[in-house]
């Protein structure tokens, strides 16, 4: 662990607040892309509809995500993240592409290494990373799809760890500097997730940083498997991640109090990138740069949060305009805790 | 003292087949069911954490474990606590672990196997993301003196907060805790040890806990409970103080130290302190005289089974409690007078409790799930009844198709409506993720669906749900549409998929409602009534809507110019008959026919459409009252002339510069009479033009000649009299009665005009030949845009028809300060006839259509702010 903290990043965090990049699948979808542009030509007979495979685009429009990334970075992220959310075999068999997953995580990351490479050169005193992304999937390993069979699941744990396995060997490769574990609604599916990249470390011989990121879905403050934010560290703690935050489903203001919950308790790091406010009626997200930035900070000036970045419906002028809100504010001082046995079910356990 | 136990930890040892006869046999007959009752009450009884053991060699244990971890992941009671994980097998313990989402602890390991695997094991465990117990035992067994247990706990630790990289407070020490009083003499210090071993354990290893299963120590007093509870209780008391802090121990049954009887306490201390040399016989003998006297096993808190069957089952639900359901059921269907009525009635009502509450954040998913199996139990319960009076009875459950839109993947949502309805008895065809438009429809048409759901959480499911709902009418669908998934909303709805389909559209904010609306939209009856109501409230979000600042974004005065709507000059409505101003009058026996009653009902808060209110079964009888009060005033009126409608309009030449329309005096369109100024819609439109009123008249540079046509109306002229009369009387229905009738028949005068505008003034019509219905539903061409409304919501151009027709002269209407129309009941607007022109809502402008305007009206630009707040307000 202890040469873990030499990571170039770990200096990087005690100076200031960094910032993290803004939504992938916003940017993509101002593209208005056809069935035909996901497809390009690698793909132009595929057996099933792919319009919507945002991952894929890695392999069919690289050029339009180099951009993406690009703009981020211009606009002051620190760290980009691969678009590899749904990329696990898991999630792309609704495609039909399982078969695709360890390519599209290996091209994703050398995408994003490349243009985050390009940006260190220009300007050494401000290094850039990648975080490898490993999303959710579209199944969860502890809620049962059946009411009249609460004992099922569409999902196993060895499932998800040989998927995420095969995921995190491609970022790796690819040359992510983090691992990013986020939009956590279920933590048994995070848990199979860290238990990969904890083999896959082993495997080669190396560590890189974690960051673990949790979704709460909605007011009852909790995943959806039920947990709440405190409980779902301590359920995720062992990775001894780089950090810890939450990410989608709320906006800023929402997401405050559970923002809040996390900074007290979490002996890592804390990041946190909220959606533009909540989709309104139509699905946007219509919470403007400004006023998004206002709030991340006022969270910076409270001294809740090291990293800062922007998911669901966010942009690039959403991201500038928190790198120069959090500009010259001290980054969140993380606490020293009484040694404890943390333990979880739904709710902490503190003995 | 207090702090010590008040930090001591309750691990709940009934969920164990080892332990608990109880639990075997329930997990051996497969009762899970039961056996999750076990462990729910072992957390009620204050259990922090409970301890799960499978180990019995007529079970799969691996299965076993998985399976009730499953289940209990389920149960939100149960998994708020920590679970332990507790085997003697590997096996058991991996496969446990990868079923708690939660930190666990793993109950447990040793060095029994030597140092590779115990490293092995912790560093897994490690991954896994747990704590362990760690047993006092090594390659040459268990152990039992005191130095034997430290030595064996101190190499444990060493090894694995060095070696395996496991963090010292996550370990817990069991340092084996055996039975005494067993009258083998070697046993008798073995309380003794583990008190002592504890103390130094706690003492040298810093961080780490102390446990230990607490019923072995009795085990020689097996059915004496008494003397057992006062053993465990004696024994803590003293292992607290050394450093015990957790132990296994069945939370309801732990007696307090200070209540044992004083020769029973001493007793027993003498044997677990081992102070004398005749202790055991001493408590053995003592012992007959405590049994029997074993306490009933503690009851939850059954107060609630003392109120009404309703609240009952009301708590039920929202606690997901099976145990009572079939009774409460049945007592609820005897009290009904249809088996159906229980599940439409208090079920329901329960669930949309349970729906509320998980709206409101206080219940979570899990719990309502649970709630939808208690739900299934009470339906299950009444479905024969209901089969036995089917024939008597309509339809009660119904199929339905349920798909996540093509695009969209997400369907965990449209998963849980699947089975809440499966629950409730309805057929479910679930056609799964990405259904693209066809399959949907061709499979409803197969399966013979009642009704097609559609769910969806990506942004572009909301285009793809407009398009089904778009399909469904080109095919001549009937089938009511559900609309749900995270992303949808009512307003949505209401405004894009809603105005598409004319069968009902529901928009289901949750999975506890869908069931409600199903059962509605499947009986006949309610059904209909049902689309009242749904009309109505998504006429009022819509309203809502177009006053609300806009959803898209925001473009330029220019972009919003630029994508105007460009008008088919080939249909221009034809030259008018008369131009100029026409004053008319008409009395209330031909306005009467006019009338649009369906608003005058939801004046006095009566919810329907006329005629089908008068016949409303809740509603009905108020409003046929109303109605023939109302008909009654209509007579009176009729007869003594008090109230008189007067009205005024005029067709004009005109044409079209930008966004105003000059309004030319005479056919030769040399001397202008006016100009109306209006506003254009400034979001960004996709598939429709950014709509101005003045788009509807011909430009002047295209040469072409048209129209357009003003009026003013007003049916009030002696309605305050009349109200204040009765009011004087004290009679303030009437009085309200008037008003209400006056402003109908403004509306109704408002009508009548613009049919004879239509077929006669203007004549562009003539042949036209609607009834009041399809009047009402504006089938005619045309329109007539009120100032002061969505279209032309600029208040002060009321002026320019004053103006225009001479309304105070002709009518008597007058325009008060604020550019509101006296009397009351008075409508006035503009007409526009090309067949291109429809009724928009203007909605939010920017401030650079606020300077054009400003300009436009010769106005300074802070008069323009205040006249057009309402349309730049956030």
């Amino acid at each position: 662990m202890n040469r873990l903290k030499q990571h170039p990043i770990y200096a990087a965090a005690e100076k200031r607040i960094l910032i993290l990049d803004g939504a992938m699948g916003t940017m993509i979808q101002r593209q208005q892309f056809a069935e035909s542009d996901y497809r390009g030509s690698e793909f132009h007979a595929w057996h099933k509809d792919i319009k919507g495979n945002n991952d894929l685009l890695v392999l069919t429009q690289p050029d339009v995500i180099y951009a993406i990334h690009c703009q981020y970075l211009q606009a002051g992220a620190d760290i980009i993240e691969t678009n590899t959310f749904n990329a696990t075999s898991i999630a792309m068999a609704d495609y039909d592409m399982q078969s695709l997953s360890k390519k599209i995580n290996l091209q994703a990351a050398r995408l994003a290494k490349q243009v985050a490479q390009k940006f260190t050169l220009t300007d050494p005193s401000k290094p850039r990373f990648v975080a490898g992304v490993l999303g959710p999937t579209n199944r969860t390993a502890s809620i049962s799809p059946d009411v009249n069979d609460p004992g099922k699941r569409n999902i196993s744990f060895d499932e998800l760890v040989t998927a995420y396995e095969e995921s995190c060997e491609g970022l790796i490769e690819g040359g992510s500097d983090l691992i990013l574990i986020e939009t956590i609604f279920d933590t048994l599916n995070a848990k199979a997730a860290v238990f990969a990249v904890e083999s896959v470390f082993e495997r080669l011989q190396l560590r890189l940083p974690v960051m673990i990121s949790g979704t709460i879905t909605d007011a009852s403050g909790r995943t959806l498997s039920g947990q709440t934010a405190e409980a779902f560290y301590y359920s995720l703690r062992h990775v001894e991640p780089f950090s810890v935050g939450l990410n989608c489903a709320l906006g800023p203001d929402l997401l405050r109090q559970y923002v809040d919950e996390i900074a007290q308790i979490a002996t890592s790091l804390v990041s946190v990138h909220p959606n533009a406010g909540l989709p309104n009626e139509f699905g946007e997200y219509d919470l403007s740069p400004r006023d998004m930035a206002i709030q991340i900070k006022e969270w910076a000036e409270s001294g809740l949060v090291n990293i800062v970045g922007g998911c669901c419906g966010t942009t690039p002028e959403h991201i500038a305009e928190m790198a120069k809100v959090t500009d010259g504010i001290a980054p969140r001082k993380v606490p020293a805790l009484p040694v404890k046995m943390r333990l979880s079910g739904l709710e902490p356990f503190v003995h | 003292m207090t702090q010590l136990f008040s930090s001591f930890i309750n691990i709940g040892e009934r969920t164990n087949v080892t332990g608990s006869a109880k639990f075997k046999r329930l997990i051996l007959d497969g009762d899970y069911e039961t056996a999750l009752e076990v462990a729910r009450q072992q957390v009620e009884n204050g259990a922090q954490i409970i301890d799960i053991n499978m180990d019995e060699a007529m079970l799969d244990s691996v299965q076993a474990m998985q399976t009730f971890l499953k289940l209990i992941a389920s149960e939100p009671d149960i998994s708020r606590v920590p679970i332990m994980i507790d085997s003697s097998k590997w096996e058991v313990i991996e496969a446990g672990l990868k079923c708690v989402q939660g930190k666990a602890i793993v109950n447990s390991i040793s060095l029994k196997e030597g140092e590779d695997i115990f490293i092995k094991q912790a560093r897994l465990i490690r991954r896994y993301g747990a704590a362990t117990v760690v047993m006092a035992f090594d390659e040459t067994g268990q152990a039992d003196t005191q130095r034997r247990k430290v030595e064996i706990c101190q190499r444990s630790y060493k090894l694995l907060t060095e070696v395996a990289g496991f963090p010292p407070e996550d370990i817990i020490f069991d340092p084996n805790i055996f039975a005494v009083a067993t009258g083998i003499e070697e046993h008798n210090n073995y309380a003794v040890d583990f008190i002592e071993a504890t103390r130094e354990i706690r003492q040298t290893c810093p961080h780490v806990h102390v446990s230990g299963g607490l019923s072995n120590i009795s085990f020689s007093f097996r059915g004496n409970n008494p003397v057992r509870e006062a053993m465990h209780s004696v024994f803590l008391y003293h292992a607290i103080r050394a450093g015990m802090d957790m132990a296994i121990v069945n939370a309801g049954q732990l007696e307090v130290y200070d209540e044992i009887p004083a020769a029973l306490r001493e007793a027993v201390e003498d044997v677990i302190l081992n102070r004398r040399q005749d202790a055991t016989e001493r408590l053995l003998e003592i012992a007959p005289q405590y049994q029997g006297d074993g306490k009933a096993a503690p009851q939850e808190d059954l107060r609630w089974r003392e109120a009404p069957v309703s609240k009952r089952l009301e708590h039920a639900l929202v606690k997901g409690i099976t145990d009572y359901i079939i009774e409460d059921t049945e007592e609820a269907r005897q009290q009904a007078e249809k088996p159906l009525h229980v599940i439409e009635g208090p079920l329901m009502d329960g669930m949309n409790v349970v729906g509320d509450l998980f709206g409101e954040g206080k219940m979570f998913l899990p719990q309502v799930v649970k709630s939808a199996r208690v739900m299934k139990k009470a339906v299950a319960h009444l479905q024969p009844f209901i089969e036995a009076e089917k024939s008597a009875d309509a339809r009660s459950n119904g199929k339905i198709l349920l798909a996540t839109v093509k695009g969209d993947v997400h369907d965990i949502g449209k998963n849980i409506v699947g089975v809440v309805l499966q629950c409730n008895n309805f057929e479910v065809v679930d056609l799964g993720v990405m259904v693209p438009c066809e399959t949907i429809l061709h499979t409803a048409r197969e399966e013979n669906v009642d009704m097609i759901g559609l769910s969806g959480l990506i942004t572009p499911s909301l285009d793809e749900m407009v398009h089904v709902a778009k399909e469904m009418q080109r095919q001549q669908c009937d089938l009511p549409l559900l609309i749900g998934g995270a992303t949808t909303s009512k307003a949505h709805t209401a405004v894009k998929i809603e105005q598409n389909y004319d069968a009902p559209v529901v928009y289901v904010p949750n999975a506890s409602r869908a069931v409600g609306v199903c059962q509605k939209l499947l009986n006949r009856q309610s059904r209909e009534n049902f689309a009242v109501e749904l009309d109505r409230e998504y006429e009022k979000v819509r309203q809502q809507h177009a006053r609300k600042q806009p959803r898209s974004k925001p473009v330029t005065l220019q972009h919003a110019r630029d994508n105007r709507c460009k008008l088919d000059l080939t249909q221009l409505p034809s030259a008018p008959e008369r131009l100029g101003v026409v004053p008319v009058s008409a009395t209330i026996n031909t306005l009467r026919r006019y009338i649009d009653w369906t608003p005058f009902f939801l004046t006095w808060s009566l919810a329907g459409k006329y005629p089908r209110i008068l016949k409303d079964e809740v509603v009905g009888e108020q409003a046929r009252s109303l109605f023939e009060d109302a008909n009654a005033m209509l007579d009176r009126l009729a007869e003594s002339g008090r109230l008189t409608a007067k009205g005024v309009c005029g067709v004009f030449a005109a044409a079209n510069i930008g966004d105003d329309i000059e309004i030319y005096a005479d056919g030769a369109r040399n001397t202008v009479l006016g100009v109306a100024r209006h506003l254009r819609q400034q979001t960004l439109k996709t598939d429709y033009p950014n709509y101005c009123l003045a788009d509807f008249i011909a430009p002047k540079s295209s040469g072409v000649e048209d129209h357009m046509g003003a009026f003013a109306v007003t049916a009030g002229i002696g309605e305050d009299e009349i109200a204040n009369q009765y009011r004087e009387d004290g009679d303030d229905y009437n009085a309200i009665m008037i008003k209400a009738v006056a402003d109908r028949l403004a509306e109704a005068f408002a009508e009548y005009l613009h049919e004879r505008v239509r077929k006669e003034i203007w004549g562009y019509a003539a042949q036209e030949d609607w009834d009041n219905e399809a009047l009402i539903r504006e089938k005619y061409q045309g329109i007539r845009p009120a100032p002061g409304y969505a279209a032309c919501p600029e208040h002060t151009e009321k002026q320019l028809i004053w103006d225009l027709l001479d309304v105070e002269t002709h009518t008597g209407m007058k325009l008060t300060d604020n550019y509101a129309m006296w009397p009351g009941a008075s409508v006035s607007g503009w007409y526009f006839a090309h067949p291109q022109s429809r009724y928009f809502a203007v909605a939010k402008i920017q401030q650079d259509q606020v300077e054009d305007y400003a300009q436009r009206k010769q106005w300074d630009i802070t008069v323009a702010n205040k006249w057009l707040a309402p349309n730049t307000n956030e």
